[in-house]
């Protein structure tokens, strides 16, 4: 009888990972369940070119031709109700059954919402239908507030701002980016929000926020109230591990998986936004990374994993988020490092962050358009081969990278 | 039969590198390959139109600055996830120190 292998969850890692399954040959069944509707789509647009462009467009991973002729069944709009490990097959809502021999969660991360404040002038960004609501709330003449300088919240004043319409960014913390992004770098991204025309507000706590019919307004413990069309949430995101919980899978931080994204039950993997993992690069250490490129690398692990190949991860962790003209990229780790060691580009700079026994952990870019790219995917490379690459030459920007690689393999 | 366009000079690609050439409203990418041969594609990322001049080099690969979708520069051929559309090549000579492409 052929085999079963069921995803649950049609964002990026899932989606990735059922192609990834038929082009590792895999010949039995592939089911893609997701709890939206719509086919598989690509969320990094939603804050950005998404919500700059005249018409919406979302812009699919895999349109209906590709999974039919992969053979992947994508069953959309379904909600899990639990997973009945010793029976080996789901429970969908609304009474059905659905038989596994082997089981992807992918079942990505939710916003973190604060408490209460809901209504119609409220927004927390995950989904087309998030983003379409915001971007309805864009415009000339129109305010928005964006609570959390994040990536979102940064991303979204950015497309706000192209699109004509004021903004108020409010973070709790001193800073923007506080979590991830060096000092340095943040500053030079509030130096452009605020050539931007983004009025900044830091370190005033929230007292209130109400939504009313025609609009919202936020008051500040320190008095100040803030009139907006709309208020955006950007505060971060939590996994979403309930299904796996409820099943008693362990849950660190997300769905616990091993370096393969086995999680404690050998017949079910992990993957993306939802899972914590060990990085064998910083000595095990178990994170969760909300990124794009984790999802791609992880679906497709985990594709291979689930057809035993018992591959550990090695990929280094790796994001960008486009503001305006300028693209952050950011490889590793920042705060795995001890000293840093910048090197000036014609249009960006680079922080490279080594530990205090000079191996390369992390390098954080910032640029205008891809001026940053090919430097930080070597020294992505380098991080990945532990390397202890010579600091004056990453300081030098007549020194090519590229060099320090093949000697990295020496160190 | 294209028409033989002067893209940039031979010393301007380091070797294992790639520029971009825009001409009459199109972006191209001009490559050196390690073993000191010239190639052409099309600038763009068949994924999301990034100018793949600002990405890295590898042998024969060369890889989106974005999204790290891969091709082979020689051949065109989109090497998985997330790009699927091969890139369009195009046939270069080098004469007098310049490189030239067929358009």
């Amino acid at each position: 009888m052929s085999k079963h292998f069921v995803i649950v969850g049609a964002g990026e890692a899932g989606a990735r990972a059922a192609m990834a399954l038929r082009e590792q040959g895999f010949d039995g069944d592939v089911t893609l369940v997701g709890g939206e509707t719509h086919l598989p789509y690509e969320r990094p647009p939603l804050s950005k070119d998404g919500m700059v462009a005249e018409v919406f467009a979302a812009k699919t991973i895999a349109t209906a031709e590709r999974l039919v002729d992969a053979g992947v069944a994508f069953r959309g709009g379904v909600t899990v109700a639990g997973i009945d490990r010793a029976g080996k097959r789901l429970e969908m809502k609304g009474g059905s059954t659905l038989p596994y021999d082997k089981l992807l969660l992918a079942t990505g991360a939710s916003p973190r919402r604060l408490a209460g404040v809901e209504g119609e002038r409220i927004v927390y960004l995950r989904t087309i239908e998030d983003a379409q609501r915001l971007r309805g709330a864009l415009g000339p003449g129109r305010h928005i507030a964006i609570i959390g300088g994040g990536f979102i919240g940064l991303e979204l004043a950015a497309s706000a701002r192209a699109r004509g319409a004021e903004v108020t960014l409010i973070e709790a913390l001193p800073r923007l980016l506080s979590r991830g992004v060096p000092a340095g770098i943040a500053a030079r991204i509030q130096a452009r929000h605020l050539a931007g025309g983004v009025r900044l507000v830091f370190g005033d706590p929230i007292a209130a926020i109400e939504s009313a019919a025609v609009s919202a307004r936020v008051t500040l413990e320190s008095g100040m109230c803030i009139e907006a069309d709309m208020v955006l949430i950007g505060i971060g995101a939590a996994p979403n591990v309930a299904l796996a919980e409820a099943a008693g899978l362990t849950v660190v931080n997300g769905i616990a998986v091993d370096e393969r994204l086995q999680t404690t039950d050998a017949d079910i993997f992990a993957a993306g936004d939802c899972c914590s993992f060990p990085l064998a690069i910083y000595g095990g250490r178990r994170v969760r990374l909300e990124s794009w490129r984790n999802a791609q690398d992880q679906g497709n692990l985990a594709a291979r994993n689930m057809l035993s190949a018992g591959e550990v991860g090695a990929s280094v962790p790796w994001f960008w988020s486009d503001q305006y003209e300028l693209t952050l990229q950011i490889a590793g780790l920042a705060d795995e490092g001890a000293l840093t060691v910048e090197r000036e580009l014609a249009e960006g700079s680079i922080l490279f962050h080594l530990s205090a026994d000079g191996r390369l952990v992390a390098a954080s870019g910032i640029g205008v358009g891809n001026a940053v790219a090919k430097d930080i995917r070597l020294a992505e490379m380098l991080i990945g081969r532990r390397a202890r690459p010579d600091m004056a030459a990453l300081g030098d920007p007549g020194v090519r990278l590229k060099v320090l690689l093949s000697q990295g393999e020496l160190a | 039969m294209g028409e033989w366009i002067e893209a940039c000079g031979s010393d301007d690609v380091e070797e294992e590198d790639v520029i971009r050439f825009d001409h009459a409203g199109r972006v191209f990418a001009i490559y050196r390959s390690p073993d000191d041969e010239y190639f052409a594609t099309d600038g763009l990322c068949t994924h999301e139109h990034v100018s793949l001049a600002d990405g890295l080099v590898m042998d024969e690969i060369i890889e989106c600055p974005k999204h790290n979708g891969r091709f082979n520069y020689k051949t065109g051929e989109a090497k998985g996830a997330p790009v699927c559309v091969n890139l369009r090549t195009y046939r270069v000579k080098v004469e007098g120190g310049a490189v030239f492409v067929e358009v």
